[in-house]
């Protein structure tokens, strides 16, 4: 059967290339549009020079507005959208990406996280790949050298060593997800879709206009939303503290998504107080809830569950349940300070 | 990923063979006889990847061996059948576990998981969520050493699913509920064990189950059928719990204080909340200090316009009753000593509107029992309590009893 794909892919990769669809030894669709995962992540053509990072032609870095607590890490992104083809635009949903689209996520840590450049090394890449039958998550792991990341399905942990940027030494057990923990975050209903590329997260420094202007996205309204930059201190507190619930809670608290059971949807959209959690009693928290009662009570932090499972680091209480294994101080300090300004009822 | 896996399977099944010859003598090719996983090196991670890569209609087979694993397990392949050498042969030791909310969570249609025991998650034991057609059974979801507050909330807990069946599972030592059922419909319940739970058995926020056939026995409270509001799924109706052994739930609430089963009082047999079309008949209640059946609507406040908090077309009959309700616990202390310090095997709060409502409400509840097994009404009127507003009476309120529902059919069971 493996064979029978590989050999299926080699095919269509030859194939590809005969069409002049795959130029420079670029993104391969071949390889991209195969059943199965390659098994060396320099086998997409994503990079030209895959020790350097350096990305190949067509294969486009961005950013976001905010981004996900993932133990400090440092994330570098990347989009190949196929030539010719254009991510379709909504205001709040992600993006409409074609067949053949492929998100990078590359975590990387330094030596010391105050200069994350200095002493870089990726530990794992993420490929998010929009394959004919639906979207794909795959884990890849680096090698010592980081000159390849091979895959890696039932990830992995990984201890590092570093300085967080407030100054801190840190020691991080820090756990590469397995491909199904992939699509706990990734989940929208009965399939799987990215989380990061909407337009209020993109929408910032030009990018989704240079996005239009390269061809990969179809439009770009004025009215364009854009999530609050979590740490602008010039923005609304409420404003701040939504987003950053929005980027690294709502990918689970949301009605379609892994923790749709819970009632507590905690998108930048959703505007019933109690199901953001504003007077809310928790379901099936368990222990997780401690001594306490609601989820947010207004002007208690202290009393509020989702800040007590922020700040936790124990199995079974701590928040979210995947992708972190330390608290964001900055997050908890933004969120309790959230809570602090409600008034309270 | 094939690769691996038959490469991984031929040092297996020498293993295998090595310690069971009986069961290598079936073909090699025959699907139901897959040779089990290797128990050497890293068995989280084996077992991991089997679960990656199977394909739908496989049978993933565990040895027999306590496993320490360090990490939560996922299965997200339909059709997918995991067993193990039995219960408490095959156990998955999770003391160490770091990481994620639950020992096993299964995401995927048509799953059997059969014949292991998972011991001592950090969270839930075995959570299955939007898992169709599920089938849970032989068992043993536990927390070893005496019930305790760091425990899991739920030994067993398919949420989201259509077609649910939990039968010969043993859990003990919740902190919330040992089976939780919650936000499914067409369930089945039965022949199992729970004990030294908060909760036994929770029905919540589901349509349709039958519970029949289990024992639930020392637990804070033996089987609970809620409906709570501010969830996706309300509205849970349509339960029948028949033929159970319902004795001695008499542990102390260990549950963390912010649950909603820490208001369960221990010594609580069925107790039913906020849920509607409910038939509780042909159980043996023995024991329970508080009370037998506990009949309550919704306490807290809540926003939810759909959400009704009553109990409603409850029918209580034909069960046996035997000692109880002689040292009532939690709020029903003080309820009980205005009245003497005792209740009878069946009581209800009485409570029949709410803030907010917008209409007069019928609760319907059916006491067809022998007319010496006693009834208390405490006639609180609505909740918030006010205690000067009780107004108790032992007579049984009349009513015109709904129909009981039909047996649960699940789609992926023959009977």
């Amino acid at each position: 059967m493996r064979a029978a794909v590989l050999l299926l892919a080699a095919l269509l990769a030859g194939l590809v290339s005969a069409c002049g669809l795959t130029k420079g030894g670029g993104p391969d669709m071949g390889v991209i549009l195969a059943e199965a995962p390659a098994e060396k992540l320099s086998a997409y053509g994503l990079f030209s020079d895959i020790a350097a990072a350096a990305p190949a032609a067509g294969v486009v870095p961005y950013d976001l507005v905010n981004a996900l607590f993932s133990d400090h890490a440092a994330k570098h992104r990347l989009v190949f959208v196929p030539g010719g083809e254009r991510a379709v635009y909504y205001d709040n949903e992600a993006f409409a990406f074609p067949v053949g689209t492929v998100l990078v996520k590359t975590f990387a840590f330094a030596p010391d996280m105050r200069t994350p450049d200095e002493g870089a090394y990726r530990v794992e890449t993420r490929l998010l790949i929009h394959k004919a039958a639906g979207w794909a998550a795959y884990p890849y792991v680096w090698n010592k050298d980081g000159t390849e990341a091979v895959y890696t399905p039932i990830g992995g942990k990984r201890t590092i060593e570093t300085i967080t940027p407030a100054g801190a030494p840190l020691t991080i057990n820090y756990a590469v997800p397995n491909q199904n923990q992939c699509k706990m975050c990734h989940q929208a209903g009965d399939v799987i879709s990215p989380i990061g590329p909407k337009a209020r997260n993109l929408n910032h420094q030009g990018q989704l206009e240079d996005w239009v202007a390269k061809g990969m996205l179809d439009r770009l309204p004025s009215s364009a939303p854009a999530a609050a930059a979590v740490y602008d201190l010039s923005l609304p507190l409420e404003a701040r503290a939504r987003a950053w619930l929005d980027i690294n809670c709502a990918h689970c608290h949301k009605p379609d998504g892994s923790a749709s059971n819970s009632g507590l949807v905690l998108s930048a959209t959703e505007t019933d107080p109690v199901k953001t959690g504003i007077g809310k009693y928790p379901v099936a928290a368990g222990r997780g809830a401690g001594t306490l009662f609601q989820v947010i009570v207004p002007g208690a932090p202290d009393r509020s569950i989702i800040a007590y499972r922020m700040a936790s680091t124990e199995p079974g209480v701590a928040m979210p349940e995947l992708g972190r294994s330390v608290p964001d101080p900055e997050g908890l300090a933004l969120v309790r300070d959230w809570i602090a300004a409600m008034e309270p009822r | 990923m094939a690769l691996a896996r038959v490469a991984c399977a031929i040092p297996l099944v020498l293993v295998f063979a090595a310690c069971t010859p009986k069961t290598t003598s079936a073909p090699a090719s025959d699907p139901a006889a897959p040779a089990p996983l290797s128990a050497e090196g890293d068995f989280g991670a084996t077992l991991q990847g089997a679960l990656i890569n199977a394909r739908p209609g496989d049978t993933v087979i565990m040895p027999a061996g306590t496993f320490a694993l360090a990490d939560s397990l996922s299965l997200d392949v339909d059709g997918v059948t995991l067993r193990g050498a039995g219960q408490g042969v095959t156990v998955l030791d999770f003391a160490q576990q770091s990481g994620a909310g639950e020992g096993l969570l299964v995401t995927s249609d048509d799953v059997t998981l059969m014949d292991f025991t998972v011991r001592d998650t950090k969270g839930d034991g075995i959570k299955s969520k939007g898992a169709d057609r599920i089938t849970y059974k032989q068992l043993t979801v536990e927390w070893s050493g005496e019930p305790d507050e760091t425990n899991g909330a739920y030994g067993v807990y398919p949420v989201e699913s259509k077609d649910v069946l939990v039968e010969n599972v043993t859990v003990r030592g919740a902190s919330d509920a040992g089976i939780y059922v919650g936000q499914s419909s067409n369930i089945i319940v039965r022949n199992s064990v729970v004990e030294f739970n908060v909760a036994g058995i929770e029905i919540e926020n589901s349509t349709g189950a039958d519970v029949y056939g289990n024992i639930a026995r020392n637990n804070t409270g033996a089987i609970l059928v809620f409906d709570l509001p501010d969830l996706p799924v309300t509205g849970g109706n349509a339960t029948r719990i028949y033929a159970n052994q319902i004795f001695a739930n008499n542990t102390r609430n260990f549950a963390p204080a912010g649950n909603i089963v820490a208001g369960v009082p221990s010594g609580t047999g069925v107790i039913i909340m906020a849920n509607r079309n409910v038939h509780v008949f042909d159980n043996a209640f023995e024991n329970n200090r508080s009370a037998h059946v506990l009949i309550t609507a919704y306490s807290l406040p809540f926003t939810d316009a759909a959400y009704n908090p009553l109990p409603r077309d409850v029918v209580i009959r034909n069960n046996t009753y035997s000692g109880g309700g002689d040292d009532p616990q939690g709020i029903l202390t003080p309820l009980a000593e205005a009245l003497g310090g005792t209740l009878p095997p069946i009581v209800w709060d009485g409570v029949s509107t709410w803030p907010g409502a917008t209409e007069a409400q019928t609760v319907n509840l059916t006491i067809a029992e022998a007319p010496e097994v006693g009834f208390l009404n405490f006639g609180i009127p609505s909740y918030p309590l006010d205690p000067a507003s009780l107004a108790p009476s032992p007579d049984r309120p009349a009513s015109s009893p709904p129909a009981e529902p039909a047996a649960i059919v699940l789609a992926h069971v023959r009977e």
